[in-house]
């Protein structure tokens, strides 16, 4: 198992450093960020989401992010996988195809909608399409809509996942691994922007 | 599930329901590996946490990262302000579930209840101060894909008072935010 706090690493921070002394007084919150990545990349139960998987999502989701560090540790990641020299090739294209700025989408019809932004409706390209599979098709598509479009999530989104074999379980490991992913791409990014203030 | 939603069309600070797309897991079938993950017995009762149960060892760690970012008090951000940056990332994503909790949290830890409620009703340009302004500005930008927090972030948070442990919560709490938003709007919807 790793004990490299991954958050430090990609965010450059020094062991004994001003933020390394901050994070520290976040104890917990600092051991289950690094807990966090580790249930979902070194999971007990991967029968439900692949690691194969789990590292093509990943490699997705931080190359539409463009943070060179991350998305480079995520490719890196995929690239060490049995299955991801394969992969790499068409998650590179679909993350070239796929880049644009969130968040935007629609809100329920009302008072909002005036706030309602359209942007780029993801889909897989045909090229890609047979190197991925169906459950890696349905999984990138519905991960460029959590990315940058997270308002118009809707049941019908939940179905189609479904429909391409991914179980009740297999979908909220995969939600909470684009989620989570967002997550520290963000505090990786803040706390990188900090350190440079400072330097 | 969907006959007895009444999605609200607003942001609100009132309490709101949340109705899952997919199947919870029913509580006769947790074990103690569920309660584990669950963190609080109590959540047993909880359609969300029900589902998200089903990856329970994600679940305790998301849980446990949640609770230390905005329960930890001992130093940093005033507890006001950690929920105001939730609030407002919540705003800017449009998660009406998320920002409907923690715009009533910052109301009552702040007792600024028509400020919060003006972040609610004009979205995140609201003028709501110099402190509040910064926070709110620096929460969006982070939230933004790609990331646009930048220098300009530090020195208005500065600026406005805050020092770099108090920038760190705003920085967890709005990344924390992006996190929750993202399954909370994709997972099910709220109801009023």
């Amino acid at each position: 198992m790793s004990t490299q706090d991954i958050i430090d690493t990609l965010a450059g921070i020094e062991p004994g450093s001003a933020l390394d002394a901050i994070r520290a007084r976040r104890l917990q919150a600092r051991e289950n960020a690094q807990k966090s990545y580790l249930s979902l990349f070194e999971p007990i139960d991967a029968s439900d989401f692949s690691l194969a998987e789990r590292a093509a999502v990943a490699a997705f989701v931080m190359g539409l992010h463009g943070e060179s560090a991350v998305a480079a540790f995520y490719r890196d990641k995929l690239a060490a996988n049995a299955d991801g020299a394969r992969l790499l090739a068409a998650i590179e294209a679909e993350i070239a195809r796929g880049g644009t700025s969130g968040p935007y989408g629609s809100y329920p019809a009302g008072p909002l909608s005036v706030e309602n932004t359209a942007g780029l409706i993801y889909r897989v390209s045909a090229a890609s399409k047979s190197a991925l599979g169906i459950r890696l098709v349905a999984a990138l598509e519905h991960a460029h809509l959590l990315v940058f479009r997270p308002r118009d999530a809707a049941s019908a989104d939940m179905k189609a996942l479904l429909d391409a074999g991914w179980s009740n379980t297999g979908i909220v490991t995969f939600s909470q691994l684009v989620a989570f992913l967002s997550f520290q791409v963000r505090v990786v990014s803040g706390l990188r922007t900090l350190a440079a203030a400072n330097a | 599930m969907s006959a007895t939603v009444n999605p609200p069309v607003v942001f609100t600070q009132d309490e709101l329901g949340w109705v899952s797309w997919i199947d919870p897991l029913p509580e006769a079938d947790l074990t103690e590996r569920h309660y584990a993950g669950l963190v609080d017995r109590a959540r047993a009762k909880s359609e969300y946490f029900r589902l998200l149960v089903r990856d329970p060892e994600v679940l305790e760690a998301r849980t446990k990262t949640d609770k230390d970012i905005f329960y930890n008090v001992a130093d940093g951000l005033p507890r006001a302000e950690r929920e105001l940056a939730a609030a407002a990332t919540s705003r800017y994503n449009g998660c009406i579930y998320c920002a409907s909790v923690h715009a009533r949290f910052a109301s009552t830890y702040s007792k600024r209840r028509e400020d919060v409620q003006r972040l609610l009703d004009e979205g995140v340009k609201a003028d709501l101060g110099e402190r509040w302004n910064a926070v709110v500005k620096a929460s969006v930008a982070l939230a933004a894909t790609p990331i646009a927090f930048g220098p300009d972030n530090i020195a208005d948070l500065r600026r406005a008072g805050l020092e770099d442990a108090e920038i760190v919560d705003v920085i967890n709490g709005a990344s924390f935010f992006n996190w929750a938003n993202r399954l909370m709007l994709s997972l099910g919807e709220p109801s009023k």
